[in-house]
């Protein structure tokens, strides 16, 4: 504060000193770029939430308007009469989807983490090469095709229509895995484990309180990417569930999208968008501000 | 044959003689580490490594999913090759797809991350760039169609005719030369999704006095701080994100079909996956399917490969 009360007196106006100015108050010809491509990035979300507040008769014009003119909650209240007509109450559907979005994404990040670890700091591992080259290969085969292979086993086992069926598959995150791997051979020093088994550290300790800490820029990312495709995933419980009370939320809103209560299908579509979408902005941007904090805090490492 | 035996029986009982604690000299050396994987791993095996196996299998049968696989050899493979001119078709419109927007992806996903990672605004931004992948099908059902819609109503077409650019609405979802450049820019605008927050992510565990160190020893721009401190510090998160950047560009489907249609007019947005699932689940062919996909896992194996070799060759720094 003193500094920049003294600043007036030894200002000078050389061209250096007032270009240093400028780049520590505003890194600006960034943004001049950023922001311009930010915006087009955004359009077609500001679109899809406009077209949600839209009355029926703009969702009718042609062109369609960009933007909501007179916004109306005609379209969530559409939405929530349709409700009624659902099987379940809307409130089941919505503990289906959090109770095992939260318990899959834990279990994921956790188990990910964890077989990572030995995965990228074990000096001496039998097999290490042919497990991870079997994770990797498994990221490269499509997903489509294995789809009907999975579903004879979660069968086989006897899950389905429970919530194993939902959570259990799911566990078995390869995607996941390979990025914690990745992150923890340069993010973790190996000197840092080193010193800890010197020191007489259990490896649980090790990973849970020196490796974890050093990596939780990717743990944070990694619940962000889980969160996203398990929110929105209506293909496991479609398939894996019979009964109603089992569905989740995105498939509730395949349902109320298309049922015949929906009338303005685009209204009703884009406020179901948006409703399935704020859950998944929020996690992000709780997230992602986590991936930022962490590391501005430990600065030093090795 | 009986003296064979007795050898290798007495090998056996000598070994297990000579080190009775051989298995538990090795649990206790690599116990921990098998534990730590476990949980993973019998999941993995379970969902992942059987189901692949299977469809793998599958593919040298007749499967319509009603009726038991019947083992038919190379059958499908031949026909694949030889009879499948769609199928033609698809390689040449996924390739085309993977090699342009898979390079130019990447590296959209590693300047943005690059660009606003020292930013006050990044999280907003970060959100800004992502958001795409968030929305990802509402918005190119909602809005991309109408962009693009072949109607002198579609956005693109009002604008064209406005400027007088052209005199008719031109079907850009509907002519055979438009369709692939159509489904690419969609698609990179949707492209900065995994790359680009793992990228994100990877800037922060980069340790700041490294560039105070790099400073001392004489690096005087930001071009070469990248290319002597970022890129390496980074390197595992950028193989990551190219073996992620081949893996979408391979199995591109939804953007091409959700824009295109399937099929699409002509086959101009047919790719390999779109191909798979026609004959899974519109033809319910999965023994062909699966044929498919063991082609395409081994395409995108064989990438992956040489990626793998390409950012590990450079790893002693």
């Amino acid at each position: 504060m003193a500094v920049l009360v003294q600043r007036p007196q030894t200002v000078d106006f050389s061209v250096t000193k007032v270009m240093r100015f400028l780049r520590k108050q505003a890194p600006a010809p960034s943004y001049l770029f950023l922001i311009p491509m930010a915006v087009f990035s955004m359009l077609p979300i500001v679109y899809v939430i406009s077209t949600a507040f839209k009355p029926l008769e703009e969702l009718l014009l042609f062109p369609p308007p960009f933007l909501v003119r007179r916004p109306t909650l005609d379209n969530f209240q559409d939405l929530l009469l349709a409700t009624n007509a659902l099987a379940v109450p809307f409130t089941r559907y919505l503990f289906n989807s959090i109770f095992v979005v939260l318990t899959t994404v834990l279990l994921q990040v956790l188990m990910c983490s964890m077989c990572a670890y030995p995965l990228s700091k074990a000096r001496v591992l039998p097999g290490r090469n042919f497990i991870f080259g079997m994770i990797v290969a498994a990221l490269m085969f499509a997903p489509q095709v294995t789809r009907i292979p999975q579903y004879l086993v979660v069968q086989k086992i006897g899950l389905i229509d429970t919530y194993g069926a939902l959570i259990l598959p799911a566990l078995a995150w390869s995607y996941g895995l390979f990025m914690m791997k990745q992150f923890m051979d340069n993010a973790v020093p190996n000197e840092l484990i080193e010193a800890a088994r010197v020191d007489g550290a259990q490896e649980w300790t090790i990973f849970w309180k020196i490796v974890m800490p050093n990596v939780a820029p990717a743990w944070n990312t990694l619940l962000i990417f889980g969160f996203i495709q398990l929110w929105n995933d209506s293909f496991s419980p479609l398939v894996f569930t019979r009964s109603e009370a089992m569905k989740t939320v995105s498939v509730a809103m395949i349902s109320l999208t298309n049922g015949p209560a929906a009338i303005a299908r685009q209204g009703a579509q884009a406020a179901a968008a948006f409703l399935m979408t704020a859950p998944t902005i929020t996690v992000f941007l709780l997230r992602q501000a986590k991936v930022i904090q962490t590391m501005a805090h430990s600065g030093i490492k090795s | 044959m009986a003296g064979r035996t007795e050898v290798m029986t007495s090998r056996g009982m000598v070994s297990t003689a000579a080190r009775p604690e051989g298995l538990a000299l090795f649990w206790q050396k690599f116990g921990t580490s098998y534990l730590f994987m476990a949980p993973f791993l019998i999941f993995f095996t379970v969902f992942v490594v059987a189901p692949v196996l299977t469809a793998v299998y599958l593919s040298f049968t007749y499967f319509n999913v009603l009726e038991a696989p019947r083992f038919i050899g190379w059958s499908n493979y031949k026909l694949l090759f030889l009879e499948d001119d769609v199928f033609i078709i698809a390689i040449g419109n996924t390739l085309t797809f993977a090699v342009i927007t898979g390079p130019i992806g990447f590296f959209l996903s590693f300047m943005f991350a690059w660009l606003i990672n020292p930013l006050k605004l990044k999280t907003p931004l970060a959100l800004c760039f992502y958001a795409p992948s968030i929305t990802g099908a509402v918005a190119m059902g909602v809005v991309w169609k109408i962009v693009f819609s072949g109607d002198r109503y579609g956005y693109l077409n009002n604008w064209l005719l406005g400027i007088g650019a052209i005199d008719e609405p031109y079907q850009f979802l509907a002519e055979q030369a438009a369709i692939m450049p159509v489904i690419m820019f969609v698609a990179l605008w949707m492209s900065m999704g995994t790359g680009f927050l793992v990228f994100l992510a990877g800037l922060q565990t980069v340790p700041g006095d490294l560039y105070e160190a790099g400073k001392m020893d004489g690096i005087k721009n930001p071009l070469q701080e990248v290319w002597y401190i970022t890129l390496p510090m980074i390197k595992p998160q950028l193989l990551f994100g190219s073996v992620m950047a081949v893996v979408a560009g391979f199995s591109v489907f939804e953007v091409a079909t959700s824009l295109a249609g399937l099929p699409s007019p002509l086959y101009a947005g047919h790719t390999i996956v779109a191909h798979m699932y026609d004959f899974a689940f519109i033809r319910f062919e999965m023994g062909y399917a699966t044929t498919v996909a063991v082609f395409l896992f081994l395409l995108t194996f064989g990438l992956g490969r040489l990626l793998m070799r390409m950012f590990s060759s450079k790893n002693e720094y």
